[in-house]
């Protein structure tokens, strides 16, 4: 027993007690999202008193029975963890990684994915024009009434002409737009979502997809109109149907993991599937804006079909080399 | 897990920090996670509504003075609104300092890694994506209408269950992690707080001159009572800080004072009871209880 007649933990909490209200105090600021106004002397303190408190806390359990105080470390503990180990860097740098590194890595880890969701969107496209060729009739079973908007096999060769240029519906091009892009996005991320159920309702999604564009096609290549039609699809379904692709393909990245963790825990091959779709489904949502905007202001404005196919090459060009372009990873060392 | 079950708490993980230190957070029950998924589902119907009305009176000025175009703002605004809500609430918010949405913040609650790591962007994204499965794709099925019977009404009763496994997952596995938290690598704990108290010991610390207990008075209990009594004391219910001192005399063999105080006795023998027993524990004898010897 020591002079003071203090017990050994007693002088033990009270020798750091004023760090420990220093970093709760610092806390407190930073929860309540004033992280703007810590200082950066006060910024630079934290994990210097996170670690002494962090250190406190295991010779604390190791020879404290003051059941308050260790209490009150584990969760000063865990508040500075959150602010150490949180997400802090800024939206700048997150967008420029995003862009410059993290999207095209994670589409091109996904290459496998990628090419066989291509294959089935392509199926589904060749099976839908094959049926509808040969039996119109089908062409209800693929399209849904209100996208059709008038154009089935029902409607005259005139007007199928006219809703390929474009004049007929610009007023409400906006709208349209707005609509079209939260209908796409939707559609791609239940797609992604889908592929936790081990893949299969993915593939059905896309699947379908291909096979509602495949029956247009084949609508329109049956009046003698396949080119403009081409054109029409194109200009903005590059954009848009890569970007429904590379949603399944995330999906199925998922679902294959789920399905087949080989040596990994299930749930660790599911974690770190989702980690590489995650960043290629949000890459996903801007490629849809893009393809939004080009269908409904790029399609209305630009009605030559030579230009709109000029356009969908130009975007098919650029998508495959951002992703697909070999780049010096090396040098930026991320 | 051992120490789970020891301290008889079933919503504690151990959650290993990159130094090492088990910080044992709690994890946020079901209770509460549906509790703060519903806050924030009324937050985003409440904003929604608010903000049809006002487009809804505005839209009534713009088509006087722009005509149709002013219509069409109005609508792509509200279309914009609804996507970004839908889906960008969670995500938004979760990005913040807090790591936790408004309803999870009310409920106290917070997301983490699962790993212990950095709280990754993408994990975000993908915890929030995969409320499409969770959330939307049952919400339409329902939409959708059973027909009449036969085959249709089959699959109507089939992909509702199909459904359900999705809505209902954080039920089936102990640390209640939705789909999206699976596959994001992320948990939702409980955001600890909680202040510094006094310690228990100040008051007994400098009366064990008076209170001079032999070893083996002290040898009477281990740290689960030593961990009770420091809660009584806390508390400081006169009742039971009485039939405590009582019950620990009467074990010890103590002879009360008539004059001292239930507190007073009860502090000094918290105090020389905690001395004694991290005087054991520096030697590496930890006494869990009074029948561990």
């Amino acid at each position: 027993m020591s002079a003071s007649g203090l017990l050994k933990s007693q002088r033990f909490r009270q020798a750091r007690e004023d760090d420990w209200r220093r970093l709760e105090r610092l806390m407190d600021k930073a929860e309540k999202g004033a992280m703007a106004k810590l200082t950066d002397a006060e910024i630079l303190a934290v994990p210097v008193l996170y670690r002494s408190t962090l250190s406190a806390l295991s010779v604390a359990r190791e020879t404290s029975l003051d059941q308050g105080l260790i209490d009150y470390l584990e969760t000063l503990s865990a508040r500075a963890y959150f602010f150490v180990y949180g997400s802090r860097s800024t939206l700048q740098d997150r967008l420029t990684g995003f862009f410059s590194v993290e999207w095209p890595a994670a589409v091109r880890g996904l290459w496998r994915e990628t090419l066989i969701s291509a294959g089935l969107m392509l199926f589904g496209a060749l099976v839908a024009g094959w049926l509808v060729t040969i039996e119109p009739e089908w062409f209800y079973a693929f399209v849904p009434g209100e996208l059709a908007g008038g154009r089935d096999p029902a409607a005259s060769t005139a007007t199928l002409r006219a809703t390929l240029d474009g004049t007929a519906d610009a007023e409400g091009l906006s709208t349209f737009a707005a609509f079209l892009f939260t209908h796409n996005a939707q559609v791609a991320l239940l797609a992604f979502a889908l592929g936790f159920a081990l893949c299969l309702p993915t593939a059905l999604l896309v699947l379908y997809n291909g096979a509602t564009v495949g029956a247009f096609v084949a609508l329109f290549a049956s009046r003698g109109l396949g080119v403009e039609a081409g054109g029409w699809l194109l200009i903005h379904g590059v954009t848009e149907l890569f970007a429904v692709i590379l949603a399944g393909a995330a999906g199925l990245h998922i679902g294959w993991s789920v399905a087949f963790p080989g040596q990994r825990r299930r749930l660790d091959a599911a974690s770190e599937a989702g980690r590489t779709a995650g960043v290629a489904m949000a890459g996903v949502v801007v490629m849809l804006l893009a393809a939004g905007l080009l269908e409904g202001f790029g399609r209305q404005l630009i009605t030559d079909t030579f230009a709109r196919y000029g356009v969908a090459a130009v975007t098919g060009l650029v998508w495959a080399l951002y992703f697909y372009a070999p780049r010096r990873e090396a040098v930026h060392g991320h | 897990m051992a120490t789970d079950i020891a301290r008889g708490n079933p919503t504690e993980r151990a959650f290993v920090t990159p130094e090492g230190v088990d910080l044992r957070l709690n994890i946020g029950d079901a209770g509460q996670r549906a509790a703060a998924f519903l806050l924030d589902a009324s937050i985003i119907i409440g904003v929604l509504i608010a903000l049809s009305l006002v487009l809804a009176l505005t839209g009534v000025g713009a088509v006087g003075a722009a005509g149709k175009a002013g219509v069409e703002v109005i609508a792509v605004l509200w279309l914009a609104a609804f996507f970004f809500l839908r889906n960008f609430y969670f995500t938004a918010f979760e990005l913040s300092a807090a790591a936790a949405t408004p309803g999870k913040r009310m409920m106290g609650l917070r997301v983490a890694a699962r790993d212990g790591g950095r709280l990754k962007a993408e994990a975000i994204f993908t915890r929030n994506a995969m409320r499409e499965l969770e959330v939307f794709l049952p919400l339409s099925i329902m939409g959708a209408r059973a027909a009449e019977g036969g085959v249709d009404a089959w699959i109507y009763v089939l992909s509702f269950a199909w459904a359900g496994i999705f809505v209902f997952f954080p039920l089936f596995n102990k640390d209640r992690l939705r789909v999206g938290d699976l596959v994001g690598g992320t948990w939702v704990v409980r955001t600890p707080r909680r202040k510094l108290t006094r310690d228990m010991a100040d008051d007994g610390a400098g009366r064990r001159a008076i209170y001079d207990f032999t070893t083996a008075q002290l040898d009477a209990y281990g740290a689960k009572e030593l961990h009770v009594l420091e809660t009584i004391l806390r508390d400081s219910d006169r009742k039971t800080l009485r039939d405590v001192a009582e019950r620990i005399s009467g074990k010890i063999g103590w002879t009360r004072d008539p004059h001292e105080t239930d507190r007073a006795f009860l502090s000094a023998y918290y105090a020389a009871l905690r001395e004694r027993l991290e005087q054991k524990l520096l030697m590496g004898v930890r006494r869990r209880d009074k029948h561990d010897v």
